[in-house]
Formats: structure tokens, sequence, C-alpha cells
């Protein structure tokens, strides 16, 4: 019949160093000690990475503030905007190369790193570069002032997008900030740099150091930096809190998530399920966001996991640089027991795991489509973050009892509406605590809307206007 | 075939309100959703060997067509020819499923086409407006069935449809399933045309697929190939979620035939995917799908051409029709 033969990209696409050191004022460093970044879909080894101590932390801060006191601070903001319109139009320029970058990296599917991140993170420095000089438009009051130094801790699951979400709206308002990607995806931070030297972004401006907890640590915890920016688990989210309590440091949180994705009975079904598959398995389900709680309406709920099931079996999982490859790898093995350890967990619990036919590659670091099927409120699959391919079947029966149990959770990141009724959309985005409320799709981005959280999904807001007022004096 | 009985269907006796009310309760369809997900497929890489089944696919599953005014019977013979032998430098290339034209060139491609298992079909009820008395519909079907055609592709009465009276839908399509019936009992094969570019929404459509299947189609058809928007992939998937549904719920098989625009491989491998990964492997088929085209051919051969030599012919190197 009609099998899809291998369609794989090109990984010649990139070259990576053997090994590399911290990008600091500028230059690339020479290579400390080193830890290896690996490719999780096969565990072949991609770099040499350096571990990253507090003497580099030092040192990459004590640039930062030399480029802001000296370079940065002093040039209007139509100047910075021209370097950011430039870093958008190289990012662009080498968009496959990043695309494969990151799918070697992170084991994400390159359908995925092409189509959306590479294109978001361009989007990114584009609509920052447009505020630049618009600072006293951005609600502050009158030419607000930047911060100076910026502190960023990024996460694996986006690892370049983070980083655009951090350093385009950093910049743009007048900062300059040191970056740690986080330990598993150092890679394409890394080419972002040489995107810093090919767009010839001032000495210092942009600092990227590679490492551990520890590393981000001592970034974090640093007494020259007035920004702490930090994406991540809610554990690492709590730890930085108290780290830089009792500091005149200005902290943005975006945590983990546990979102509800409402399904009434009158939604367009077929693209519910859509939705549904959209919102849990894009990128492996490593989404902070990720409508990890299927909420359907009782009346409906045979008809519509017949569909979500059919739907899942067509899911492709395998090689990340396959063109045709919907699930990837899962992002490294702790990762993946984590994931393993939650749905035994819940089988334990009494729900049902659910998944469709699939090969596992013998190498690298896979997991199935999953449904846990039969789930109630209290099991641990509907209450703690999996971060991972696992959806968590749960019905109601009247709106009310939607919004409920949507809202009882720890986290407020997230959530999904589905109807055809605009009326009740409105209702309940009002009702719902959740930072984002998607109505009839799922899992969409776009730099002009502010994305951030509620309860312990964290606080301020990224994108947007409001995401210019965490890098802002006047701001929260 | 199993006799489906449009009451049992429907929950009640078959009035424009029953019709109403069954075709309004299903479920909508979100146009933005829709078109992703037809974008998202689109994006799928399909190379060498898939390549190949695919091209092979396609022009098995051709209704390699002619609706002119200026058509004769020359022009319908050598179409004819065309379709008996697509590539003559390669006897091993498949042959499209049928040939269609307007119902007055029925027996001169019968008569070219021979017993060569291609079938003949037919346009009919007053194509491509639909805008004819029944009884002149139905002459017009009688007629085609009587010179040979093997199957009938009728167009809805719009109008109808869109001043809400389906009723005069529903019994138009189930007259011209009757006058498909031949002498021996036996039926030509009704494809039904819904004119999806006039129906204009996707909630239109997805009622009007129903419609017709509840009337006895054999086939939906998105278009006449006439108007301004003619087949498009979210319509076709959309057809194709019809069809599925319809067969999980009633155990009957509907086929789906997109029509007009659809010109290259490129586009035709696209509608490929989206059938396997809508409606499953089993509708591709052509008992279950087909392409109404007439240029589509020719670039399926070039690229068939290329994918064996290596080398892109050009478009002197096949037939013209």
């Amino acid at each position: 019949m009609f099998e899809y033969a291998p369609a794989p990209e090109s990984q010649a696409l990139v070259n990576f160093k053997d090994s590399y050191g911290h990008f600091i004022d500028g230059k690339f460093l020479k290579p400390g000690k080193t830890y290896q970044t690996i490719n999780p879909a096969n565990e072949k080894v991609l770099a040499e990475i350096t571990y990253g101590t507090e003497k580099d932390v030092d040192l990459a801060v004590k640039a930062a503030r030399q480029a802001y006191e000296k370079v940065w601070s002093k040039l209007p903001g139509s100047e910075r905007g021209k370097y950011l319109y430039r870093i958008a139009r190289i990012i662009q320029e080498r968009a496959r190369e990043l695309a494969v970058a990151e799918t070697l990296n992170n084991g994400k599917p390159i359908k995925e790193t092409r189509d959306v991140d590479i294109p978001l993170v361009a989007a990114w420095f584009f609509y920052y570069a447009g505020w630049a000089d618009k600072l006293d438009y951005a609600g502050l009051g009158p030419n607000p002032q930047a911060l100076g130094v910026a502190a960023q801790v990024i996460p694996w699951n986006f690892p370049l997008m983070m980083l655009a979400w951090k350093i385009a709206p950093a910049l743009a308002a007048g900062n300059t900030v040191v970056l740690k990607p986080a330990e598993t995806t150092p890679l394409t931070a890394l080419l972002f740099a040489e995107i810093c030297q090919q767009a010839e972004l001032p000495d210092g401006v942009v600092n990227i150091v590679t490492g551990f907890g520890d590393t981000g640590a001592a970034l974090v915890g640093h007494k020259d930096v007035n920004k702490v920016a930090f994406t991540g688990s809610t554990e690492v989210g709590r730890i930085i809190a108290r780290q830089v309590a009792g500091t005149n440091k200005k902290v943005t949180l975006e945590l983990g998530g546990k979102a509800a994705n409402i399904v009434f009975d009158d939604a367009p079904l077929d693209q519910a399920v859509e939705g549904i598959i959209n919102g849990i398995f894009f990128n492996q389900g490593h989404v902070c966001c990720a409508g990890s709680r299927l909420l359907v309406q009782e009346s409906i709920q045979d008809e519509l996991l017949k569909k979500l099931q059919r739907r899942m079996e067509s899911l492709r999982l395998g090689d990340p640089m396959d063109k045709n490859t919907d699930i990837g790898a899962i992002n490294s093995q702790a990762q993946l027991k984590k994931i393993e350890a939650l749905v035994k967990q819940g089988e334990k619990e009494g729900a049902e795991r659910w998944s469709p036919a699939c090969v596992i590659p013998k190498n690298g670091f896979y997991f199935a489509p999953t449904l846990m099927l039969g789930v109630s409120p209290a099991n641990t699959v509907a209450r703690e973050e999996i971060f991972g391919p696992v959806l968590s079947v749960m019905t109601f029966r009247t709106p009310q009892e939607a919004v409920t149990k949507a809202n009882n959770t720890e986290f407020g990141l997230s959530a999904g509406i589905w109807t055809e009724k605009g009326s009740r959309i409105l209702k309940l985005a009002d009702q719902l605590n959740a930072g984002v409320v998607w109505a009839n799709t799922f899992n969409q981005f776009d730099p002009t809307s502010p994305f951030g959280g509620f309860k312990e999904s964290g606080y301020g807001r990224e994108g947007g206007k409001q995401g210019l007022a965490a890098y802002l004096k006047g701001g929260y | 075939m199993q006799l489906l009985s449009p009451e049992a269907i429907v929950g009640s006796r078959i009035t424009n309100q029953s019709l109403r009310r069954w075709l309004h309760s299903l479920p909508g369809v979100d146009k933005v959703g829709l078109e992703a997900r037809a974008a998202s497929l689109g994006t799928r890489s399909i190379k060498t060997s898939s390549k190949a089944w695919a091209l092979d696919a396609a022009i098995k599953m051709m209704d390699l067509t002619t609706l002119e005014g200026m058509d004769t019977p020359e022009r319908v013979k050598s179409l004819c020819l065309k379709a008996l032998t697509p590539d003559p430098t390669d006897l091993d290339c498949p042959r499209p499923a049928a040939i269609c034209v307007y119902g007055d060139m029925v027996k001169h491609a019968k008569k070219a086409l021979g017993n060569s298992g291609i079938y003949v079909a037919a346009v009919a009820t007053a194509f491509p407006s639909g805008r004819a008395s029944v009884p002149v519909k139905l002459l017009d079907t009688k007629d085609a069935v009587k010179a040979g055609a093997d199957e009938i592709d009728m167009v809805i009465d719009r109008g109808a449809f869109l001043s809400g009276n389906y009723l005069e839908v529903f019994k138009q399509i189930q007259a011209v399933k009757e006058a498909c019936k031949r002498s021996d009992g036996s039926y030509a094969h009704l494809k039904v045309i819904l004119e999806t570019g006039e129906l204009q929404t996707y909630d239109n459509i997805r009622r009007a697929s129903y419609l017709a299947m509840l009337a006895g189609g054999d086939f939906i058809k998105t278009s006449t190939g006439k108007v301004t928007v003619n087949a498009t992939i979210p319509i076709t998937m959309l057809m194709l979620q019809a069809v599925r549904d319809w067969y999980d719920e009633h155990g009957v098989l509907i086929g789906v035939k997109p029509a007009g625009g659809i010109r290259t491989a490129k586009d035709a491998i696209k509608y490929l995917v989206v059938v396997k990964e809508t409606a499953g492997e089993q509708w591709l088929n052509p008992d279950l799908f087909r392409f109404g085209a007439s240029s589509l051919l020719n670039d399926v051969l070039m690229q068939r051409q290329k994918l064996k030599t290596g080398n892109y012919s050009g478009p002197d190197y096949v037939s013209v029709d």
C-alpha cells in the first residue's frame, strides 16, 4: 500500500565544532572542563560543551555590565532596533541550518523546527525590533529606562525559541544579557552567538554561558544582575524565587502547567481532535502549556475518543530528521524515566493506559503517544505535570463542572475551549484561571500576544507589549 | 450494495423539517482548523518508492475528462486511445479508471474503449448548472445510461439547497438514482456533484455530503470544474471525513471524487496523502476515490518518466491527448 519512503533532511546543513567554550564579550572562549551533548534520537555525541563555573559566570556578567554602561545604554532605540532586525534576517537566512541543529540536539521532528520553532524565533526578533524606538508607548510612562544586566535561564523544550523570547525583548528595552541554555540543548544558543558576531552586535551585549543547574544558580545569584528571567520547572522556579528574595532583582518565572482542554458536545469534532493532538503531542508533549488534561463532555465521550484513537493510529513516531515524522525523541533519558514512572503510577491508581501500535526505535529515547483513560481528578496523572506525550482523559456533565475541574490544579498556564457557541467561549474564558485561553484551537503562539501563568505556573508575561514591562523600570 | 432506509437513518419520516433537523445536528466545521490540518498534510514528503506508487495510483484513480462545447466524436476517440495507451514508451503504465464525457459522446467513447475495462462516465442532469426541470434531468440521465454509460455524474440543485429545500435536493437525487437503472435491473454508478464552490461554507458542504449519501449516491464529487472554486484539499478532506464517518455508522462505503483544478502530479500526491491519513488506505482504490481531471494525466506521465529514467522529458514527449 501507500507507505512513505524515508525522507531525511540533510545533516550536512549544519557543522558543529568538536567543542565549544562560552561566548563572552563577543568572543568564544577556549573550552574549559567539558561534558558531552548528544542527539537524543540516537544517543550519538554532537559536541563537547563547557561546564560553566562561578568564575565564568562572573566574567560574563562583568562583560554584560561593561557593554551596558559603555555602549548599549547609550545607543538610541532606533539603533538597537537595527541590530535586532539584522539578527532576525540572519535567522531567516540560516533557518534551515538552525532547524536541523535544533532537531539534532533536541529530538523534536524537523517538520516542527522548520515550520514552527525557527519561524517563530525570527518573528520574535522582528516584533521586538519594532518596539526598540517606541518604548514611550509601552504603557509605562514617557522614556522608560532599562534595568541593566539580565540573567536568563532557559529550558530544553524549545531551546532557540525560549532564547528569542528572552533576548529579543531584553535587548529592545536596552538591557544586556547573560543567558544559560539548558545543559542538554546548548547548541542552537551557541549558533546564535555566531549570529550575534555576524550581525556585528557590540561585544558583551549578549553572552552565553553553558553548564548545568549550579551554573544557572551562580548566574541567578550573581550580585550584579538586575533582572532574572527563568523558564522551566516549578520546582526550580521555587528555588530561584527563594534565592532572589530580599534582593532588588526583578523576576519573571514561566513554570509548569497542567492545562485542561475542554470539549463540549457542540464542538467541531474533527477539528477538536486535531486540537487535542496538537495540544498534547506537539513537541512530544514537552510543552509547559500542553493540553495534558482532556475534559470531554460525557455525552460525546465515546464518539470523540474513537476519533481521537483513530487519529493517534496515524501518528508517525521515529527519526526526527525524517520530514514525515510527527513524534520525535524524548529529550533525555532522565525525562523518559520520569514519564515512564508517572504513567506507571497512573496505571497503579486505576487509569487504563492506551497507545496505538507503533515501533519504538532501538536507540535513542522514545515514548509512544499515550492516553490515560478513566482518570479521576485525584489521580497523580491528573495533577502532576508529566511533560511527555501522555493525555489524561476525564469527563464532565455541565459547563460549571468543566470550569471547576479545569481550575482544580495548582497550575494555571493555559486552557482550551471547544464549542461552536461564542457566548460560552467568552464566559468560560473569564472563569478559567489560566494565563492563555485558546478557543477552538490550541498551542498557537505569536509575538504580539502576552504569555504567562497564574498560580504555580509563575508570574510576569512574555510577548506583546506586556513582555516589555519585564525589562523596563516601572513595569511589574 | 446494502440498502439503507433513509427513514431509519434520519429517525423519522422524510420531510423537509426532519432533513433540516438531521443535517443541522451534524458537528460544525471549524474553518481555521480544517484548513490548518490540510496545510500540514501538504508538507508530507513523498519520495522514491512511495512516489512511484502514488503516481501509478493517481493514474488508476483518474476519470480522464473532456467536457467542452467543442467536443467532437474524433476528439473523444483520441482521448479514449490515450486512456488505452497512456504512455507508448512504457506499456506497463496503468490506465485511467474512466473516461468522463457529455451524454451524447457516450456511444463514441464506448465504441473506442470496447471491453478494455475502462469505464465511461457521463455528466447528466443539465450539467453543469442543473437548471432544468426534473423530467428533463431524468431524461438526460436515462439517455446516457441507455447509450451505455457505466457511471453518471449528476449535479445537485444548488438553488434548492441554498434556499433550505433539502427535501427537493434529496428527491431529485433519489429520482436520478432510479433513472440510472438499466433494463437488466443493475444500476449505473451514481456520482453526486455538490458544486462546493457554490455552496460556499464548509458546514454546507458537510450537510450536502450527508444528504447525497442519504439519498443513495455511490460517490460524492466536489465540482463540475466550471465554476471559480473547484476541488481544494480542505474540501476533499471534509468529504473524506464524511464518508469515513458514514461507513462507521452505517457500514456503507461511499466514494469521493475531487474534480477541477488538479493539474500537477504534486497536487495529486497531496490528495492521496489526505485520503490515506483521513479516510484510510481502504479508500486508496478506484472504486472509492477518483480524480476528475483533464491535464493531470500528462504531468503524472512526465513525472513517471522522470522517476524511471532520471531525466525530465518535457511536454513534447507525451501525447497531447
